[in-house]
């Protein structure tokens, strides 16, 4: 039984292995590069255009809006960084129906890298909005105490980020090889169908989780105003 | 009993405890979270997007520590470094 698809190695010259997560990845990356590519070659700003046109439009409105929903008042900014990581991640775990393929996202090292770029996304975008001083700033609020923790929690998020994606990801695909020894007919799709829910919830929760850290960390404090009072 | 079947046993009965009991906790929270987002969408049904996406988020924070104990029962089970330790002794020697 394999724990991560780092363990099929397709070629291997000294030092370098080329397992099933880089060509995996790398495959993703093509497919979803080549699509976008190929699909907003012509693109119309008529009522008349293409069902991929439409596609791309209901997906990247619904991540801008999503991202707007969480507090970031400039979703554009960010929609490159998140709704690339939400595509990914998504992508990786809808192709599991194609027989042969395995997640790369089931593989730690993946998903460590995914969750460093949210680690090193949250200051640079912080640092951009509200400057160097300020960022550093907010490491010390409430009180100076805060300081460690803070930091730690940094480093643990990030950390909570790789584990819970891979953990999800491997367990769907450990799942479904354990049931095809138990009862090979009809019950391992059914997996697969929950699976795939899974999926998608993870890409959302990974996006929306970055997208929420970016937003605290882009806050620029102001005093509120009062609630207005509800009857 | 020789060192091997110690390990062995130990991971195996190791594997099931962490799992079962690492799954009880998080089973009565998110139950507890879902039945909390469940009456406030009840009483308030204008937020709901507010109040699915918090309780999406918060169930994957819940859910992870189930994650971590699964992974570490995964871990046990499938890449003992006891059990590695053991064999490439056993098969050094």
């Amino acid at each position: 039984m394999r724990l991560s698809p780092d363990e099929i190695i397709f070629l291997q010259h000294g030092f370098l292995k080329l397992n099933a997560t880089i060509v995996f990845t790398w495959g993703l990356m093509l497919v979803l590069a080549m699509g976008a590519k190929l699909i907003t070659r012509k693109l119309s700003i008529g009522l008349k255009r293409s069902r991929w046109q439409n596609l791309l439009e209901i997906v990247v409105t619904g991540i801008e809006k999503q991202i707007e929903e969480v507090g970031l008042s400039q979703p554009q900014k960010y929609l490159g960084f998140l709704g690339t990581l939400f595509l990914f991640v998504a992508a990786a775990s809808l192709c599991t129906v194609i027989p042969g393929y395995e997640p790369p996202t089931g593989s730690l090292s993946t998903t460590a890298a995914l969750a460093l770029c949210v680690f090193v996304a949250v200051p640079f975008f912080g640092i951009e909005e509200q400057g160097v001083g300020n960022y550093l700033k907010s490491y010390v609020k409430p009180t100076f105490i805060m300081l460690p923790f803070n930091i730690i929690s940094e480093v643990s998020r990030t950390l909570a980020l790789a584990v819970r994606l891979f953990g999800n990801m491997m367990s769907g695909v450990m799942i479904i090889g354990i049931l095809l020894t138990i009862t090979p007919f009809i019950f391992p799709i059914i997996m697969t169908a929950l699976g795939l829910l899974t999926g998608m919830v993870q890409a959302y929760i990974f996006s929306i989780l970055a997208a929420v850290y970016i937003a605290a960390a882009t806050r620029v404090r102001k005093p509120t105003p009062e609630p207005e009072a509800k009857h | 009993m020789d060192n091997m079947t110690i390990i062995a046993v130990a991971s195996i009965v190791i594997a099931g405890i962490t799992t079962g009991f690492g799954t009880m906790a998080p089973a009565l929270g998110e139950g507890r979270s879902v039945a909390a987002a469940l009456s406030s969408l009840a009483q308030q049904p204008d937020a709901s997007a507010t109040i699915t996406r918090t309780l999406f988020v918060g169930l994957a924070m819940i859910e992870s520590t189930a994650i971590y104990c699964f992974v570490v029962s995964m871990i046990l089970i499938f890449a003992n470094p006891f059990w590695n330790h053991v064999i490439a002794q056993a098969t050094g020697k």
